[in-house]
């Protein structure tokens, strides 16, 4: 594999995680969310991994494994098994203005272009042209979470946001030390056990994962 | 030996018209077969136009002058077409009197006609039809420029030929761009054409026809041109798919011999093209007509990703 190769390979990988950024955006159903979600983190480990062989950055590939784990099939299956135990893989969350969040979600794209290419300019990595990229997913994950009302789809914008700052680290610089991804890795675990608590909680007192119900909690005088 | 241009575009207009049926045929042929059905064989269309051909014309009383014109128009200008994509060879001389763009206008015209046809004899399948078409085109035309245009960009050019000739000749190199400007152009292409997740071509009488319901007060000569055309924009769309993003084989000159190979090779890729939509149709239930601005909505988005693409990653 040639080094250009990698880095086509490596923008086609960009690509699709640009693509299931939108999807996320679109997808109406909680289930078909996770499994964008997991198709993601996919794309993402396979790109750190090209990254890793093209750069010869070989701790990369523990990181690749590291995505894999966590982002495909670990925090997958949990939020799989957290949407089966409160009943709620069958909802279809009620959002009206989905065109006008993806028109929204492309002027952000366009604006992290613009926001990166001074330092496009200035690294010489083959994987510069992808910052761009990693920094849309990290908006568009934010976007998820300003516009959507349901608990679990803030959790998994949150989560998609994490997956835009890990391809910001590999494609600025080839990756973090190993210690801040592992001390990452094990933070978003943590996240998703107390998420998982809190997710039970609300449910429990509001019989709906509707983050709008909270607003009950003001008191009105 | 080699062919004079203009015989290389007669030749072109001569297979679009003979062989439209055939590929509309084959596309019914293929479709019975994979939904388990006995097929009527590839020459029927050839038969049903034949056949409408020598049937008399209905015409409501009312009917003005637009509604008998509208036929030859969108007969004449479908096939007008088929001067500009290069279907064999991009030694074409009318391909330097229109783009894509133009192409795109010229496919607005024949929609926006036959619009005006469906209203003209002031029945309500077809006031109906015609709205519902337009409100498809109104959202399907924007992404179709957008998805043609991302391939405009890599080859620096918006003349068909131009681009094929960029294109079939370019290093192999991946470009993420040009995927997301194919799906976009798949989905636009199954609106365009009036296929299944937007509209049934095989339904009349349904209160979910969108493009029958406009036609439906044709009969005899003028329904055959009509169906006729029908055909040819399915062809033309395949082709111009084929041409943007699979130029390959497609020949430089009028040589004889790479002539016969790139028809050839039409032939084949229109018949994988015909298969996949096939199993795009039979894969998937019409949408309900409340759904399409979401589906045309997604088709905009993958061509503006595409595009964008094109600046970021290429």
């Amino acid at each position: 594999m040639t080094h250009s190769l990698a880095a086509q390979i490596n923008s086609l990988l960009a690509a699709l995680i640009l693509l299931s950024a939108f999807a996320l955006l679109a997808q109406r159903k909680i289930l078909g969310l996770v499994h964008i979600f997991a198709w993601q983190g996919f794309f993402l480990a396979l790109s750190t991994a090209v990254i890793g062989f093209a750069s010869g950055e070989h701790h990369l590939y523990i990181s690749s494994l590291l995505t894999l784990g966590m982002k495909v099939f670990l925090l997958p299956y949990i939020l799989y098994k957290l949407v089966h135990k409160l009943k709620i893989h069958r909802d279809i969350e009620a959002v009206v203005n989905i065109p006008t969040t993806m028109l929204l979600g492309i002027v952000l794209v366009v604006f992290s272009y613009h926001l990166t290419a001074p330092i496009r300019e200035l690294s010489n990595l083959m994987t510069r042209s992808t910052l761009a990229v990693a920094l849309a997913t990290v908006m568009l994950g934010l976007l998820m979470m300003v516009t959507r009302r349901h608990a679990v789809t803030q959790i998994l914008g949150f989560l998609a946001m994490e997956n835009g700052l890990f391809f910001a680290a590999t494609s600025a610089t080839y990756g973090m030390p190993m210690v801040v991804e592992l001390g990452v890795a094990l933070d978003l675990l943590i996240a998703a056990f107390i998420f998982g608590i809190f997710f039970f909680h609300i449910n429990t007192t509001f019989d709906s994962l509707d983050v709008d119900q909270m607003a009950k909690l003001k008191e009105t005088d | 030996m080699s062919l004079h241009p203009f015989a290389i575009e007669l030749l072109q207009f001569c297979l679009l018209l003979g062989l439209a049926p055939a590929f509309a045929g084959w596309v019914k042929v293929l479709k019975c077969r994979v939904q388990g059905r006995s097929a009527p064989g590839v020459l029927q269309p050839y038969r049903d136009i034949w056949r409408l051909f020598g049937k008399d014309i209905v015409l409501a009383e009312n009917a003005s002058w637009l509604f008998r014109f509208t036929p030859y128009l969108v007969f004449g200008v479908t096939t007008i077409a088929a001067g500009i994509i290069p279907l064999v060879s991009v030694d074409l001389p009318l391909s330097a009197t229109a783009d894509v763009i133009a192409l795109v206008m010229l496919f607005g015209i024949v929609r926006f006609f036959t619009a005006l046809a469906g209203m003209d004899i002031g029945t309500a399948f077809g006031g109906m039809g015609s709205s519902r078409e337009m409100t498809i085109a109104s959202l399907a035309e924007p992404a179709m420029l957008m998805a043609v245009f991302t391939v405009s960009l890599a080859s620096n050019s918006t003349s068909l030929t131009q681009m094929v000739s960029v294109m079939g000749h370019a290093d192999f190199v991946i470009r993420p761009s040009l995927a997301f400007a194919l799906a976009a152009f798949i989905l636009i292409a199954l609106a365009e054409t009036g296929r299944i997740p937007v509209d049934n071509p095989a339904t009349h009488l349904e209160l979910t026809m969108i493009h029958e319901a406009m036609i439906l007060e044709y009969s005899g000569r003028h329904l055959a041109l009509i169906e006729w055309a029908g055909m040819m924009k399915l062809t033309l769309f395949f082709a111009l798919g084929i041409a943007s993003f699979c130029p390959w084989g497609i020949a430089a000159g009028g040589d004889i011999g790479s002539l016969l190979l790139a028809l050839a090779l039409l032939a084949v890729k229109l018949m994988v093209g015909a298969a996949v939509m096939v199993l795009i149709e039979t894969g998937l239930a019409k949408m309900r007509i409340f759904r399409l601005p979401d589906y045309l909505g997604s088709a905009f988005l993958l061509a503006t990703l595409g595009m964008i693409a094109f600046f970021i990653l290429e």
